[in-house]
């Protein structure tokens, strides 16, 4: 059974099909990625998981059992957290509270210091930050603050929403980096990319997203392989 | 430099100039006020301990317009009979009859803080349902329907209160310990107002501390800056905005108790004016502002006690102290014309403009 799976979901924005029936699976453990062109219906796919939207049809089922039910933000307390897109930091809090937004959902005193600590040593620039007000980080610190938040809720899925975009270069190959290593320490991840090539570079599997339909899912090995993915993702003519 | 000055219009010179005569007009009456000298250091001093006390007042009321257009972005046009119904309830259930049989007289800080606790109840309950049953549903619509919705629930509330009580003026008992003032510094300040000041002060430093420092007022900041990414968080925004009416009306149920201490009077009609001026103190300080609120609430107290002697008086206006609300809803245009945001408000970003 696989940790999360989403069947033949369609989802609309007042009238406008998003998803047109978009279906995948991912498996305890693994990277993940969703990539595809702009609008294509990556970050619907990733609202509609975590609740932000509903689905008029298909389900989604989190470690066996439908999601329907739950409100958003019942997920995390399942055990699914999302890095936002565009990260979506409180810009008015500081690093600190925006970290103990992160556990809001949990009372274990002696875990969430764990996973401060961790998060602390994955990104030892937001100790230093701490008190200072989230809106103040440059775009690479406010990243690494939304990856740390969404750690601090000690998911067993997290979901990530173009995390490289507005990055450097630099920035956008020690995310991937981050990303790693989050998933070597046990934690499952969905990636939502643009950048296919970096996408590819940590990923197991991957998924094509076009205008609401997927429309070629592989290994990540593959996938750099294939042709059209080369043509139309990867710039390889 | 000169795109700057591209951009200016006709619009603002002309608002720019109002600002200028206002400002002058209140120089020169100031000047003129205090070459005539025709009160004495006492008076001063009085009228800023009652504008300071008024004030208080404004601030509380203020802090239910900031708190609830920081997380929702409305204008709660309602909050005024929040603060009247909690009141106007003690003192019918409460007030009233423990004077008549002397309970009031014997056991006066009992009374006092059970009152207060019934007009905060009070107060918080009808908060509540208004916004479970008027402000809800209407999360999605669009900013005017709520907004109007606000101002009906307000009529709503004023003649359902007059409909349940009656219209007539209904008295509030005096303390016997609250009577007489005390001195401080040669200043003779009514106990009354003492209590009222101190009250205020304690309650919004304790809001304060609350809306920064605990888990729960971190969650409504939180909601405050983005609704969909305090859900992905675990954060419950319907519970967190359902405490945000609670705390807002809470303060609200408070000022009621303070001000019926002060004018010792209450009916369903007394929501009306000081909603309008705690709105205005709000704006004033900054709306979405918990300091700006406060701060804006003892600003607008003192100019409306200080302002008819010292603006007024030197210009040979007659009777300037009627004219006290002039002066308010003058500050607030002057604010809106020279810092839209308010004195501690930050410049709204375009989605929440």
């Amino acid at each position: 059974m696989a940790m999360l799976e989403v069947n033949d979901i369609h989802t609309y924005y007042g009238n406008i099909h998003a998803l047109q029936g978009v279906s995948l699976e991912v498996e305890e453990g693994e990277i993940v990625t969703l990539i595809g062109a702009n609008g294509a219906g990556k970050t619907t796919t990733l609202r509609t998981i975590s609740k932000l939207l509903t689905p008029r049809q298909g389900n989604i089922l989190f470690e066996g059992e439908d999601i329907a039910q739950y409100a958003p933000h019942e997920m995390v307390f399942k055990g699914v957290a999302m890095v936002p897109e565009g990260r979506g930091v409180f810009a008015r809090l500081t690093v600190a509270e925006n970290l103990d937004m992160g556990a809001f959902s949990r009372d274990d005193t002696k875990g969430i210091k764990q996973d401060l600590e961790r998060v602390f040593t994955l990104f030892p620039r937001l100790k230093e930050r701490r008190s200072q007000v989230a809106g103040t980080l440059s775009g690479g610190e406010q990243q690494m603050l939304a990856t740390g938040r969404a750690l601090m809720a000690h998911p067993r899925l997290m979901l990530m929403d173009e995390p490289s975009m507005g990055l450097a270069p630099i920035l956008v190959e020690d995310t991937f980096k981050t990303i790693k290593a989050i998933n070597e320490e046990g934690t499952t991840i969905l990636l939502v990319e643009q950048n296919a090539t970096m996408a590819f570079s940590v990923a197991d599997r991957g998924y094509v997203l076009q205008t609401g339909e997927i429309v070629l899912d592989d290994t990540a090995e593959n996938l750099k392989a294939n042709e059209m993915v080369q043509k139309a993702y990867l710039g390889i003519e | 430099m000169l795109q700057r000055f591209q951009n200016i219009s006709f619009l603002d010179i002309a608002l720019w100039a109002l600002a200028a005569i206002i400002i002058t007009v209140v120089i020169w009456g100031t000047i003129a006020t205090i070459i005539d000298n025709p009160y004495n250091p006492q008076f001063w001093a009085e009228t800023i301990v009652f504008g300071i006390s008024q004030g208080s007042l404004y601030a509380l009321i203020a802090i239910g317009y900031t708190l609830v257009y920081g997380v929702l972005f409305m204008i709660n046009f309602a909050h005024g009979e929040f603060f009247m119904t909690g009141i106007i309830t003690a003192t019918i259930f409460l007030a009233q009859p423990m004077k008549e049989t002397g309970f009031l007289d014997n056991y006066p800080i009992i009374s006092l803080l059970a009152i207060a606790a019934v007009s905060i109840l009070v107060s918080m309950a009808i908060a509540l349902l208004t916004e479970r049953v008027a402000y809800r549903p209407l999360r999605k619509a669009p900013r005017l329907v709520p907004l109007i919705t606000a101002i009906g629930a307000s009529f709503f509330w004023q003649y359902f209160f007059r409909g349940l009580y009656g219209s007539e003026v209904k008295p509030f008992p005096p303390f016997e310990i609250l009577k007489g003032k005390f001195t401080i510094a040669g200043v003779p300040i009514l106990k009354t107002h003492a209590v009222v000041i101190v009250s205020a002060v304690i309650m919004l430093i304790g809001l304060y501390l609350f809306v920064m420092k605990t888990k729960v007022g971190k969650s409504i900041r939180a909601v405050a800056e983005n609704k969909d990414v305090a859900a992905l968080m675990g954060i419950n925004v319907d519970r967190a905005i359902t405490i945000t009416f609670a705390m807002g009306s809470a303060m609200a149920g408070i000022a009621g108790v303070l001000y019926a201490l002060v004018f010792r009077q209450t009916h369903f009609f007394m929501g009306f004016i000081p909603g309008i001026k705690a709105f205005t103190a709000a704006v004033l300080g900054g709306i979405g502002s918990v300091p700006g609120a406060a701060l804006g609430g003892f600003l607008l107290g003192m100019f409306e006690s200080i302002g008819p002697a010292l603006f007024l008086e030197g210009l040979g206006i007659p009777a300037p102290h009627q004219l006290k609300d002039v002066i308010a809803f003058t500050m607030l245009v002057l604010v809106l014309i020279l810092r839209p945001q308010g004195i501690l408000g930050e410049r709204l970003a375009e989605e929440k403009a």
